[in-house]
């Protein structure tokens, strides 16, 4: 494609072609697909740990970056969106990425090409790959037509789904219910639903305390931070709560608002909130990566390239995760640093960390203020070829409390900015 | 003739050896400054890119800070003695030398 034409294209599509055309290289060294917690994280770290002297081009059809965490705040109404949005302008102004607000429609790994939606082809090097998660609407009977509708909404990714969300719990009456269904682990963030759950219910406490939570759970207990959460719902929302383990949704019908179970009773509610499972990324399972179950990407632990693909690196939700590494935000962002620094250290032929290790924290807020955390440090493990967790390290919150709450807000102006900026 | 050549070939290669094997050995410190700046990366998710927080952050900024202060402070966590709310939690999952290598790495940096 000629540049004339890709400066129509870019135009014809409304971007900047700043942005991308004038500066759209047809290879460069790295190319990350995906610009969140991982593929951002990855993009700035490749600029960094090379001391600039690798250059990076990030492909991601957002305009800006709006966080998943903390974006339970704004479905509880303590937070607005534009809170937890970032813009993508530092990655260029500050660490010299080419930023192409594009999709990537296929990936060639023999020919080391990614195809963009407006039919430029870019070569690399090195592929990053950072697709995150995808919905399985299809594993429940229904549920791509009432998602599509706007009648049920997942509200997983952060942006519009979740304003969504957020006017349907504020148009819904007084003595209502909400129901929120959780899908069997592994899913994008463990504690993300008992959260949400938490949030709605500090809502309906406020402003519509005849209101109901119904927690509908595919799995036999809540799938972190267990005891916090029912000790804080006991002690502060017990007759808002209700927690059922063991509900496999089949089906909904955002007609009757039904939803139903496997094996127990069909639930009626005035709020459907229904997270079917999830799988990697559409790119990814497209390509060909997603070698586990065709769901997760299997990687090399020690370097997150594709144990399938040669110089395609895969990071976040979409892997394969090593035993008890959850699919979380500062994961995916530790996944990166971790893949970054053996990307430059095989494009400048240095030798390989043989002993990287990730930290991960997740906080959850419970209410408005009050927080409880599990933290963990993985350490790779040379001979198993995988990461195994500390004995004696991590842990969770003794309890919810407000100094957390504190250090949860931090925690996310500084990864964000870590990611970001 | 011939075996003059082969004379030159093995000087070649020997030579050619010697030259991988000191450029094998310069990049050894680059490699390990690499490995180090990596792992202290795992402390930015909170404290900062390079260790420089957010304007405002009540999680402190760790760049500059000293080398036998910052030791110190990961070991009272791990042991106990200074009270955390994740720090003692995550210093016991790291070892002694990557306690060292982040205390060098953030030590060297401008606060």
């Amino acid at each position: 494609m000629k540049r004339r034409h890709l400066l129509q294209a870019g135009l014809a599509l409304g971007t900047t072609p700043a942005l991308w055309a004038a500066n759209l290289p047809s290879k460069a060294q790295v190319v990350v697909i995906g610009g969140g917690y991982g593929g951002a994280t990855a993009a700035k770290y490749v600029r960094l740990l090379s001391n600039y002297k690798i250059n990076v081009l990030l492909i991601e059809p957002n305009t800006s970056f709006i966080s998943c965490p903390m974006s339970n705040l704004v479905i509880g109404g303590s937070k607005n969106l534009s809170d937890l949005t970032t813009s993508y302008d530092a990655l260029n102004s500050k660490h010299g990425i080419t930023v192409v607000k594009d999709k990537v429609t296929a990936i060639d790994p023999q020919k080391k090409t990614v195809a963009l939606q407006n039919g430029a082809s870019i070569g690399y090097d090195k592929l990053v790959l950072s697709p995150g998660v995808d919905m399985m609407f299809d594993t429940i009977e229904g549920l791509q037509a009432a998602n599509a509708s706007g009648h049920i909404l997942q509200a997983w990714k952060a942006g519009a789904e979740t304003l969504a969300l957020r006017k349907q719990l504020q148009a819904m009456p007084d003595g209502g219910v909400y129901a929120l269904t959780v899908p069997e682990a592994p899913y994008r963030c463990p504690p993300g639903p008992y959260e949400r759950a938490s949030q709605v219910a500090y809502y309906f406490k406020q402003a519509k305390p005849k209101s109901k939570v119904l927690i509908l759970d595919a799995n036999p207990d809540v799938t972190s931070k267990a005891g916090l959460f029912k000790k804080f719902w006991s002690d502060n929302y017990k007759d808002i709560i209700e927690y059922r383990p063991n509900h496999k949704v089949t089906s909904v019908n955002s007609s009757t608002m039904n939803i139903n179970f496997d094996v127990q009773e069909p639930v009626k509610a005035d709020v459907l909130n229904v997270l079917p499972a999830m799988r990697a990324g559409a790119i990814a399972v497209q390509t060909g990566l997603a070698t586990a179950n065709n769901r997760w990407c299997g990687i090399n632990y020690q370097t997150f390239e594709s144990t399938v693909a040669k110089d395609i690196h895969i990071l976040g939700d979409a892997i394969l995760a090593a035993p008890a590494m959850p699919k979380s935000a500062h994961m995916a962002n530790s996944h990166a640093k971790v893949a970054a620094a053996a990307i430059v250290a095989q494009i400048s032929g240095l030798d390989i960390n043989d002993t990287p290790f990730l930290t991960n924290t997740c906080y959850s807020y419970v209410s408005d203020k009050l927080v409880v955390h599990v933290a963990s440090v993985h350490q790779y493990n040379t001979e198993e070829k995988t990461y195994k967790t500390v004995p004696g390290s991590g842990g969770l919150s003794s309890e919810a409390n407000a100094l957390e709450g504190t250090y949860a807000w931090n925690w996310a102006q500084n990864i964000w900015a870590d990611s970001l900026l | 003739m011939q075996s003059k050549s082969h004379t030159v070939t093995l000087a070649g290669l020997l030579l050619g050896l010697l030259s991988l094997h000191s450029f094998a050995q310069d990049k050894a410190p680059e490699s390990k400054a690499l490995h180090a700046r990596a792992n202290a990366a795992m402390c930015a998710n909170c404290h900062g890119s390079e260790g420089r927080t957010v304007k405002d952050s009540s999680v402190p900024s760790i760049a500059g800070l000293p080398r036998d202060y910052m030791v110190q402070q990961m070991q009272a966590f791990k042991d106990g003695s200074r009270p955390a709310t994740i720090m003692h939690q995550i210093t016991k999952g790291l070892t002694e030398a990557q306690i060292a290598s982040m205390a060098d790495y953030f030590a060297a940096l401008p606060r």
